[in-house]
């Protein structure tokens, strides 16, 4: 290619420098091999699934459109019983788990007590599975209530079960976000007068939040699932919806049905992360190599 | 209000002790053949601690009962195991009473333990060819090979199961019970409408959860548990005002687990109910079926399904039937 032609060539490939078209050959040459390798192994399972000798009951079992159709408008009311409880819930334990990294991170030497139990708290909330506070706290506290208003519901302690498993961990995200800030920052902050308090408000926590954004959005989507094991308490979400019409017709589409409702919040929540991810990534390194 | 309590309160001892003295029943065809001239079907006012204590009185060593084969079944049933001679039988995990006894299948008490090994039996199965295995509902009727010879944990029959596994006869028909704490005002509840206010719980996977979408539909949504223990918790709680259950369920809830509760009242069958009838399930198109079908048939000729029914899943105090009018 001489320069003449490159000039008339006008603002294509051609004005691009050498290491411009050798990076965009590069970059056509991995969008190519993505999509073979893409169609290839889709093509296999496509190939390959209907050979199975199962597969057929499989598909009657777990893919029957009629039963998709038909369980999928009832399913909705129920999944909006998840989206509540996930959305009162997400807030509480954002707080707390704020409430508890700081008290973890307290340095002052009269409020170790506020770190012990901080410490502790963390230790055995993440220390047992959820689904086991969820039956302790959900069937225990309203047997001690003994009451039909509305702090002795399921639901509540439930939800409080929940709030205290995830805030556990939330905790330990914004502990390593808080810890991730510079000693720097502290020793200048209180340098120029701040106290310790003001220091972690006003210098830290804003650092320290910005940073571990994604990670909570990745607790977040995982919260955003196991509402559904709210449901060994009675209440009729989604995921006990389709239980329900599973058992009625030994059919397990209903439970796909219920996967692709939960797909619906969880795909756009993990996008954004992903999003975040990269933005942060970007401001981090002033570049993002793919 | 006191009086009933008190009579459940003797029927639970009644209950409590027949289980425990019944552990032992080698010629069990005399003392059920006695026991069924004494009862009629399910939910009649006979009493189990009787048949417990009749059958009892031959003291011998504690198992599974000895059944007669029927050549027909026995014949039947050559090489169509899972494993040649031996009978895989699946029940839940864990496994309730009056259906199975200290969740030990093994042990041949309980209703659904004694019918296996009294088909085991008729099939020319001795107890020690018997294998139990646990499943939980889901794996029993997911699709795919499946790792027993039949499932017993109350599988009502319905046409859309049948679409994906294969039910035997029935080898039980019940009604549907409602019951609740005897003090509480949902004790009081007269006519279907009263009892369609209350806030009910309901195990998941049951027949009784179909009855209550299908023939009850209560005002307020019901509360789906797990299983019955978790519906007893809420009772217990006061979160749910009463448990809709099997009539043997409830039974044994009122009368053993929970006190201070009775059977408010049982639900007569109604046409277009799904389930009522409960059958052992086989992966679909097992060829074992149709020699189970012949063993029940037999067992049921012989009056032996109707004395296990008896021995297991009765009570002495009459039940008032609600009309669902």
């Amino acid at each position: 290619m001489t320069l003449a032609s490159t000039w008339r060539g006008g603002p294509t490939a051609s004005t691009r420098s050498r290491r411009q078209r050798y990076e965009a050959a590069r970059r056509r040459r991995s969008v190519l091999i993505a999509v073979a390798s893409t169609a290839f192994v889709v093509g296999l399972l496509v190939w390959l699934l209907p050979k199975s000798s199962g597969w057929r009951n499989v598909q009657r079992a777990f893919f029957d459109v009629d039963v998709f159709g038909s369980i999928f408008p009832d399913l909705l009311g129920p999944f909006w019983y998840d989206v509540q409880i996930f959305l009162w819930c997400a807030p509480c334990i954002l707080a707390l788990g704020l409430l508890i990294a700081v008290g973890r991170n307290v340095r002052t030497p009269a409020l170790f007590p506020v770190r012990l139990i901080a410490t502790l708290y963390i230790d055995i909330v993440r220390g047992v599975p959820v689904i086991l506070w969820i039956t302790l706290l959900g069937f225990g506290v309203p047997a001690l209530l003994e009451t039909r208003a509305w702090y002795g519901g399921f639901i509540v302690w439930g939800s409080v079960a929940l709030i205290m498993a995830y805030s556990g961990y939330v905790a330990e995200v914004f502990r390593a976000g808080i810890e991730s800030v510079h000693e720097s920052q502290r020793a200048a902050a209180r340098s120029l007068g701040l106290s310790s308090g003001q220091t972690m408000r006003s210098v830290v926590l804003p650092q320290a939040i910005r940073r571990v954004v994604p990670p909570l959005m990745n607790d977040l989507v995982s919260l955003q699932k196991d509402v559904a094991l709210v449901s060994i308490l009675g209440p009729v979400e989604a995921l006990r919806r389709a239980s329900i019409e599973v058992s009625r017709t030994f059919n397990f589409t209903p439970y796909v049905a219920a996967a692709v409702l939960f797909l619906c919040v969880s795909i756009p929540l993990t996008r954004l992360t992903d999003h975040l991810l990269q933005r942060e990534r970007r401001m981090m390194t002033g570049t993002a190599i793919t | 209000m006191r009086t009933r309590a008190l009579t459940i309160t003797v029927v639970a001892v009644a209950v409590a002790v027949g289980l425990s003295a019944c552990g032992s029943d080698d010629d069990a065809d005399d003392a059920d053949e006695e026991a069924a001239t004494t009862t009629a079907a399910a939910g009649a006012s006979t009493t189990a601690a009787e048949a417990a204590t009749t059958t009892s009185a031959g003291s011998t060593p504690a198992g599974p009962a000895r059944v007669e084969p029927n050549a027909e079944a026995a014949a039947c049933a050559q090489g169509k195991t899972l494993e040649p001679g031996v009978l895989t039988v699946a029940t839940g995990e864990p496994a309730f009473p009056p259906y199975v006894v200290d969740d030990t299948p093994e042990n041949g008490q309980g209703f659904e333990s004694a019918v296996a090994y009294a088909v085991a039996g008729t099939m020319g199965i001795g107890p020690d060819a018997v294998e139990w295995i646990r499943t939980p509902f889901e794996a029993a009727i997911a699709p795919g090979p499946k790792d027993f010879d039949f499932n017993l944990q109350q599988f009502g029959i319905t046409p859309e199961r049948a679409e994906v596994v294969t039910f035997s006869q029935a080898y039980y028909t019940g009604n549907q019970a409602i019951l609740g704490y005897a003090d509480s005002a949902a004790a009081s509840a007269q006519s279907l409408g009263d009892f369609q206010d209350l806030r009910i719980g309901v195990a998941a996977g049951t027949t009784s959860l179909n009855f209550v979408i299908d023939v009850l539909q209560p005002t307020e949504e019901p509360l789906v548990f797990n299983d019955n223990a978790g519906a007893k918790a809420a009772l217990d709680s006061k979160q749910i005002d009463a448990i809709i259950a099997d009539l043997p369920t409830a039974i044994f809830i009122s009368g053993v687990e929970i006190e201070g509760t009775a059977v408010f009242g049982t639900f007569p069958p109604v046409d277009g109910t799904e389930g009522e009838s409960w059958g052992l399930l086989f992966a679909k198109d097992n060829a074992l079926v149709e020699c189970v079908n012949l063993a029940l048939g037999a067992l049921s000729d012989s009056d032996q399904l109707e004395a296990i029914t008896t021995k297991w899943m009765t009570t002495g105090t009459p039940i008032p039937e609600i009309s669902l009018e």
